[in-house]
């Protein structure tokens, strides 16, 4: 059997061994690849890093547990950035299982930051509705969101006092891993009420989104885990993004080699059989 | 204790799931199975703490708000999708919901994704600047910068070309949708890419996971 034949019917599980290898072997040993950070990123982090103290960020944790490789490190970077810049985060998600792990990534930045729930940060937790829930927002928070993710009243709350609708927001952030998400924030909180808007979004649905990073109406975007080690280098921060950085460099040049491999081959075999 | 018996059930399940790249096996079975009823129970559970009890059965219930009488009734004719002779109920309560979603939509999505877009690609030819920027400091990153207006704007006109189907794709405008396939072409292979790298990131995420929470050697 010739080699190009043989090449042709490989077992995949070659494969897929050659690419848990790929990804395993560079996470036990880190090669340290350089990170660059890509412009969309850079936008992310300006519209971030120009709020003044004291403003107010709506963190929107659009994502699940599925797509917590990619999403969450966002989320961590992103707090850490806004508690270092004393900005209060009012956290809320229009996915239900997006409501904890922000919570989680709240609650960890504020130990190291000496923030406190209530004042600092507060979370509203889930609302059905997508963008019905978005509309709402605009035009009354505390009537959209009586209480809290706990149930308890955030009229109470310091960090509440003086927050109406979405014109006492300074940025709204949405990490994102499909509807509704970003595109719904971008539909209603920028289209409709010319909000300033900015998303973290998975890899799979980051090309949708240029466009509206293009036109203005994102400011900034944040896609996959590189997307999130970029971000974790501009507020150097280490985090599992950067970590995973080499084994998903590693995995792409691997793909890239087996990709030309088996056009090549192919091109051969059609030749010879001709 | 807890959070380690947590962290081995978790390592095994993503092992038992892995083991499917093998082949299909009945440890597979047993965590596809578990985790479909895992994620119904949890379904269910949530939608009535966080969607029918605030929303429907407080309000009218023990609150007396009757106008919430309405949803119920919508709710209740939708059931009746399990009936199939009284299926046909569960259309009405649809009707609703597209009519209400359409309406709601229509508006906001023409206005962000078509004024707002068309909009963003009304824009100078040349952009002056950029090119400035790459006399000044030639590379191709700043070439690439340069000539990126231009290049969104014949793909805008030649993919919209391609997906003019009322004419024949002959001559200089079949060389143009040839040109817009092209655009395609690269918009699919870089939507592609990132789906590789999606993936790849879900399985960095399951490896940090069992090389550092499980067998802590990282």
């Amino acid at each position: 059997m010739k080699l190009t034949e043989r090449l042709e019917r490989i077992d995949r599980r070659v494969i897929f061994l050659i690419i848990f290898l790929a990804v395993a072997g560079p996470l036990i040993m880190p090669i340290g690849l350089k990170i660059e950070v890509s412009e969309p990123v850079q936008i992310f982090y300006d519209a971030v890093n120009d709020l003044l103290p004291g403003s107010r960020v709506l963190v929107s944790a659009d994502y699940d547990p599925a797509s917590m490789p990619e999403v969450y490190p966002m989320n961590e970077a992103l707090v850490h950035h806004l508690f270092s810049k004393d900005i209060q985060i009012i956290g809320l998600g229009l996915w239900p299982q997006g409501i904890p792990l922000n919570q989680a990534a709240m609650e960890r930045a504020a130990q190291v930051h000496g923030k406190e729930y209530g004042k600092d940060f507060v979370n509203l937790g889930y609302k059905a509705g997508g963008i019905v829930v978005i509309s709402a927002l605009a035009e009354n928070i505390l009537q959209t969101f009586p209480a809290d993710y706990a149930g308890r009243p955030i009229a109470e709350l310091e960090i509440m006092k003086g927050v109406r609708n979405l014109d006492n927001i300074d940025l709204i952030v949405s990490l994102s891993a499909g509807d509704p998400g970003v595109r719904e924030w971008i539909m209603i909180a920028q289209g409709r009420y010319r909000k300033r808007v900015s998303g973290g979004v998975t890899a799979v649905s980051a090309p949708a989104f240029y466009p509206y990073l293009n036109a203005g109406q994102l400011k900034g975007l944040i896609g996959g885990m590189k997307g999130a080690a970029e971000y974790e280098k501009l507020v150097e921060r280490s985090g599992t993004a950067s970590r995973g950085m080499d084994a998903q460099s590693i995995a792409h040049g691997v793909i890239i080699f087996f990709i030309v491999i088996a056009n090549v081959f192919y091109l051969i075999g059609r030749r010879s059989r001709k | 204790m807890a959070g380690t018996i947590g962290t081995w059930f978790a390592a095994l399940l993503t092992l038992f799931i892995l083991s499917f790249l093998y082949r299909d096996n009945p440890f597979y079975k047993f965590a596809e199975y578990l985790f479909v009823g895992v994620s119904a129970a949890y379904w269910a559970v949530y939608n009535y703490y966080n969607i029918l009890r605030p929303n429907l059965i407080l309000p009218l219930f023990f609150h007396g708000q009757l106008v919430n009488i309405i949803p119920l009734v919508l709710g209740i004719m939708m059931i009746m999708r399990l009936a199939p002779k009284i299926g046909w109920i569960s259309r009405w309560p649809l009707a609703f919901i597209v009519g209400t979603y359409s309406g709601y939509y229509l508006i906001t999505y023409l206005q962000s994704n078509a004024l707002d877009q068309v909009q963003a690609t009304l824009m100078s030819f040349i952009e002056i600047s950029a090119w400035r920027e790459f006399f000044a400091r030639p590379g191709l990153i700043a070439f690439l910068d340069a000539i990126s207006v231009p290049l969104i704007i014949v793909g805008v006109v030649t993919g919209i070309i391609y997906f003019f189907f009322s004419r024949e794709h002959k001559g200089v405008f079949g060389g143009f949708a040839r040109i817009g396939i092209w655009f395609l072409m690269v918009a699919f292979g870089a939507s592609f890419g990132y789906t590789i790298m999606a993936r790849i990131s879900l399985l960095i995420g399951r490896l940090f996971f069992l090389l550092h929470d499980w067998l802590r050697i990282i």
